[in-house]
């Protein structure tokens, strides 16, 4: 599939978001954050920022951005719209939150209760999202039962570094937020092997056979295609990455979202803050260039069936 | 709402005969001229004369060559939107845009509300939705509803262009849920089947199988279990002239 920079940019910088807005409201329910002001405030803009960059990024790659507004409307059909949907009502617990703990300067007592929405909203819009593809019964990496574990934990994973990094730099850090990274990034770890390894060893789902009909008379190859120069069809579902190139960024992709920044941020956890913060950042911006050149792959690997009209021999 | 319709009056469909169809697109051709004025209109033409000529297709004929060796047979496959009565493409659809008819069952995309998200044709498998990119929305078949409800058109001409344009005759329309009809009992005697059906989007056009070949001798239908047999099929040819005669006498055996 055709990996377009407005989607990748959307589902990176938004789940990260979605993930740190859902960890600090969690962490802050359970009172093992810092009640100070200034770093709620700079984690509010770091998440809604992030969210809101995202959205905005997402309506770039619309015909008509104008109409964007109208996808909200079918959320008892469609996966997209219910995103739209819940990525909208999420601002209202957020911005509630926020106001109650830069404020009003209180996350307990009732607080706690918004905090829980914001934390359940989030998850629901990511979970939406990997539900998007999910649902494409045509793309076979896509419709499985790993997509939504690789969103949530990547959402998770990234948010938490975000979260991690936070803590240190307004000397907040704690054992809680220390344990919670190790166990995001573990997680996240662990599923996005699995998920490479199940698209890479499940079998094709529909064959040229399938796709014609025609298997009974024998194998089917494409002689003749409609089209002499590359149609939209082809130009969106037949992108292709070469082996060696899919090799190779797979590597990228592991090495910058785990192996570089799990290991630099529980390194650096308990040094002095000299060590401690500029880690601790690093390990984030790190693990979102590895979660950007994940995502490209993710939409790159992806085939689809249409393209054994012309001439693909596997889907 | 995007949500499908439970059950539709009519289900408005083609029937493609694979046997017959020669692969001359000609029902591609009058399907884009047709439809360049019609209901989706324009289909518009990115670099119509330059090296990278692309446009807006809603029926694209392809050719398979399928088998090996002296069994293998060049197969022309036109392939368009298929009507599904499971349209994801309809489901996904997250402003409403895209409908399937109650009454009819005809797909259709509302260009107005289109937000050009292209959603819909990640979810079609059969790669029948194009996009616009000059007017940002997604295009479709339209089983031409502007031809076959058009009253200031001769009855005989309500029928989709790629149907009345069909010079072999290969492509057929009409309601495939009465079992009546014309061409529900081409689909049930020739054994029309869906494509990709373990996709399970339930198309409602069908397409006919090519027919098995005649055996050499010209004694009927050559099944596969006779074509298995070599000593019988070596056998037959031995005895039968070849050439042009016998290409004649095996047409005239038909």
């Amino acid at each position: 599939m055709h990996p377009a920079y407005s989607v990748i940019l959307f589902t990176t910088a938004s789940g990260a978001g979605y993930g740190l807005l859902a960890m600090m409201a969690l962490f802050a329910a359970g009172g093992a954050l810092p009640i100070d002001r200034w770093f709620a405030l700079s984690g509010f803009i770091l998440a809604l920022g992030g969210i809101t960059f995202g959205l905005l990024a997402s309506t770039f790659h619309l015909g008509h951005p104008e109409r964007a507004w109208r996808a909200i409307s079918q959320w008892r059909s469609s996966w997209l719209s219910r995103e739209g949907v819940l990525a909208l009502g999420t601002y209202v617990p957020a911005l509630a939150f926020a106001w109650g703990w830069v404020v009003e300067q209180e996350y307990g007592g009732s607080w706690r209760m918004i905090a829980v929405i914001t934390a359940v909203l989030s998850t629901l819009t990511v979970y939406c999202t990997a539900m998007i593809y999910t649902s494409l019964r045509p793309i076979r990496a896509w419709h499985n039962h790993l997509t939504v574990p690789l969103y949530l934990s990547i959402a998770f994973w990234t948010g938490m570094l975000w979260l991690n990094a936070l803590t240190h730099v307004f000397g907040a850090h704690n054992p809680n937020v220390g344990m919670m990274l190790v166990v995001a990034g573990f997680l996240g770890f662990y599923v996005k092997r699995k998920y490479w390894r199940l698209i890479d060893t499940n079998p094709s789902w529909v064959t040229p056979e399938g796709a014609t009909g025609l298997g009974s008379l024998g194998k089917v190859r494409l002689l003749d295609p409609p089209n002499t120069q590359e149609c939209y069809i082809q130009t969106e579902m037949g992108f292709r990455i070469a082996r060696e190139h899919r090799v190779k960024l797979r590597r990228i992709a592991f090495v910058c979202l785990f192996l570089v920044p799990l290991p630099l941020s529980v390194f650096t956890m308990e040094a002095g803050p000299l060590v401690a913060i500029p880690g601790a950042i690093l390990a984030a911006v790190i693990a979102m260039i590895g979660a950007l050149v994940d995502r490209w792959l993710f939409f790159a690997e992806a085939k689809h069936t249409a393209m054994l009209y012309w001439g693909a021999e596997t889907s | 709402m995007t949500d499908l319709p439970t059950r539709t009056g009519r289900k408005l469909g083609l029937v493609i005969d694979l046997d017959i169809c020669v692969g001359c697109h000609a029902c591609a051709v009058n399907c884009k001229e047709w439809n360049t004025g019609g209901h989706s209109a324009p289909l518009p033409d990115t670099d119509p004369f330059g090296a990278h000529a692309a446009g807006v297709w809603f029926n694209r004929v392809h050719s398979f060559e399928v088998g090996d060796g002296a069994e293998s047979r060049t197969v022309h496959f036109p392939r368009s939107c298929l009507h599904c009565e499971n349209a994801a493409c309809v489901e996904v659809c997250p402003t409403g845009a895209s409908y399937k008819r109650a009454e009819d069952g005809i797909v259709l995309v509302n260009e107005d509300i289109c937000i050009g998200c292209k959603l819909c044709s990640w979810a079609c498998p059969y790669g029948a939705r194009e996009y616009d990119e000059d007017a940002g929305v997604m295009k479709k078949c339209t089983l031409c509803i502007d031809r076959i409800y058009n009253e200031n058109i001769p009855e005989a001409q309500r029928v989709p262009a790629c149907v009345s344009t069909c010079p072999a005759n290969a492509r057929h329309f009409g309601d495939l849920g009465d079992p009546e009809s014309d061409v529900s009992r081409m689909v049930e005697e020739r054994g029309g089947y869906d494509l990709i059906p373990e996709l399970r989007y339930a198309p409602v056009n069908k397409y006919l199988p090519p027919r098995p070949r005649r055996g050499p001798g010209g004694d009927g239908p050559r099944t596969l279990a006779a074509a298995q047999t070599p000593g019988r099929a070596a056998e037959a040819e031995t005895e039968e002239p070849d050439g042009f005669l016998g290409w004649i006498d095996r047409l005239l055996s038909r």
